[in-house]
């Protein structure tokens, strides 16, 4: 181990630990939990390994306390995440919308389980890719990801908190049962290599006239830790750039737009995708996750058939990524979506396909990898081999 | 190149390990692409519990076994349940101390857990297969495993379980333990 404490070298690992070892990697330092399957590894090796780098691992009474220990830990200037699953991730709702409106970094990371309510707690879902985009209540923007390997869990761990540093938002990482169990080699590289984009800090006068919400150019206010001697107010309610209250409908318009537009503006930067087999392809398969690695095969397979399928696989499920989608898509004749809920990403291809090309889906209602037969099968139905 | 290995029993008899052992040295040790997954029960012992090992010169998309190539049983239990999920040609390796192979079927076995038992515990009876599986089937280097075991495992468990593993090996060979 090196002095930072990064476990630098090839490893065995599983995609929970993995992500505990990006956060370490990251300079994550607190972790405010509610252990729950299929995430409970991740709490348990980071309340081993957080104490051993100078960090706090905090097990709290429930999620929702354990977000807002996540959120208290950002504004006092650390690097801060939390790990769950289906019903912990509906009782975070409420203090995420809090993480935007305070403008608060922070990594959640949701290990998908079979559900609605208790589902499945050892078994796969992919069910909760709405409730990323859409279930706090209010207007907002954040960015998720989903990993389809334990190396990527430990690579978007690290970009995960980047990008909640560099906007200010809270950031999700989507994977899911399949992703977090499974044991793979995970590459961690030296600490000069892994990338470190840290937070715009306030360098101004502290004082009467400093406002810790005053954006700069680019939307985001420059960040005034607590207890560096700013004065800071942090509030859920509609605030002005000084952070106190003001209940007003411009204020609440002219707030509330610039923090979705701070993530609209950079959508770009934040979108993220790989492609498998396209340039030629005329029948694109969109999946994420676990679910991804039986689209590759599925992909495969249909090309073996003389079948010219492609694969778009989203890493960044939000934002959407556009233009990857839309680079391809005018080739495309049909698009397939394929991931373990009943239809939920298709939504978003459908109301991007302005055309009468059809859109059709592979679902599942979670309990069980998507294997590739299924999706293989809806290739060759489209393609007209069946 | 690509292979499927499932490794069946109970909970507390080492599947997960042997499996977790099984995939370091393919990957890390032999260049190999190789991924683990596993399936287990509620209870911590006694109930069944597999671990599943793809390995394969080139990516592995989807990471489940699906027919194996090798079958490891460490109970009756396990036996049973997954002798028909395995490809035609299958590599069948038994504890002959637990288990007993359906009269017809073409099986290879030691007798696992006596042999840990007289190396001084029954719970190596997990890398004595392993050894066995080395010592039946030429993708393994055992320098791979040996290194695998070594980086796993704690320190003052190791000595015993390199033991057990060249048990295994032995008993490959020479289809008799060695003293």
């Amino acid at each position: 181990m090196s002095e930072t404490g990064i476990l630098t070298g090839s490893h065995f690992m599983n995609g929970d630990h993995a992500c505990a070892e990006g956060a370490i990697a990251a300079g994550c330092r607190l972790f405010g939990g509610y252990p729950i399957t299929p995430s409970t590894e991740v709490a348990e090796r980071l309340a081993r390994r957080l104490p051993q780098v100078g960090g706090v691992f905090i097990q709290m009474e429930d999620e929702m306390a354990s977000i807002a220990a996540v959120l208290g830990a950002s504004a006092a200037g650390s690097r801060a995440m939390t790990a769950t699953s289906g019903p912990g991730f509906s009782l975070m709702m409420e203090n995420l919308g809090l993480a935007i409106m305070m403008e608060l970094p922070c990594l959640i990371v949701n290990i998908q389980r079979g559900s609605p309510s208790t589902g499945l707690p050892t078994l796969p879902g992919q069910s909760d890719i709405m409730q990323a985009r859409w279930g706090s209540h209010g207007d907002y923007r954040l960015a998720a990801y989903s990993p389809w390997s334990p190396q990527e869990i430990f690579d978007l761990t690290i970009h995960g908190f980047n990008v909640a540093d560099r906007y200010r938002i809270p950031v999700l990482l989507m994977a899911d049962e399949v992703v977090g169990h499974m044991v793979e080699r995970v590459v961690i590289p030296e600490a000069a290599e892994i990338p470190f984009w840290d937070r715009k800090r306030a360098n101004g006068k502290a004082g009467e006239t400093f406002h810790p919400f005053e954006p700069g150019e680019d939307l985001v206010p420059p960040f005034a830790h607590a207890g560096e001697g700013y004065r800071v107010h942090f509030t859920g309610l509609t605030h002005d750039t000084r952070g106190y209250p003001d209940m007003s409908a411009e204020m609440h318009q002219q707030l509330v737009r610039r923090l979705v537009d701070k993530v609209e503006r950079n959508s770009a930067k934040l979108e993220m995708s790989d492609d498998y087999e396209v340039e030629d392809a005329n029948i694109l398969v969109l999946s994420y996750g676990s679910t991804a690695r039986s689209a590759r095969r599925a992909v495969r397979e249909a090309r073996e058939l003389g079948i010219k399928a492609g694969a778009l696989r989203l890493i960044s499920i939000w934002p959407f990524p556009e233009q990857a989608f839309n680079a391809l898509a005018d080739q495309m004749d049909a698009f397939i979506v394929a991931e373990v809920n009943l239809g939920q990403m298709i939504t978003e291809v459908e109301r991007r396909v302005r055309t009468s090309k059809p859109v059709s889906g592979v679902h599942h209602a979670g309990g069980a990898m998507l294997p590739p037969g299924p999706i293989l099968e809806e290739i060759k139905r489209v393609a007209g081999h069946a | 190149m690509r292979a499927e290995i499932r490794i069946a029993g109970f909970g507390g008899q080492g599947t997960v390990l042997a499996g977790y052992l099984l995939g370091k040295a393919f990957s890390l040790y032999q260049g190999l692409e190789a991924v683990m997954t596993q399936s287990y029960g509620p209870e911590a012992r006694g109930g069944a519990s597999s671990s599943n090992i793809v390995v394969a010169d080139r990516e592995i998309a989807f990471p489940f076994v699906e027919r194996a190539d090798i079958l490891i049983a460490l109970s009756q239990e396990a036996y049973s349940k997954f002798k028909d999920e395995v490809q035609p040609e299958a590599l069948v390796l038994l504890d002959t101390s637990l288990v007993t192979a359906q009269s017809g079927e073409k099986t290879l076995g030691l007798p696992a857990t006596e042999i840990a038992e007289q190396l001084g515990h029954r719970i190596v009876a997990n890398v004595v297969m392993l050894g066995y599986l080395c010592g039946s089937w030429d993708w393994i280097e055992a320098e791979a495993l040996e290194k695998a075991i070594r980086t796993t495992l704690k320190a003052h468990t190791v000595e015993l379980n390199l033991k057990a593993f060249q048990q295994g090996l032995a008993y490959a060979a020479e289809k008799e333990p060695a003293t």
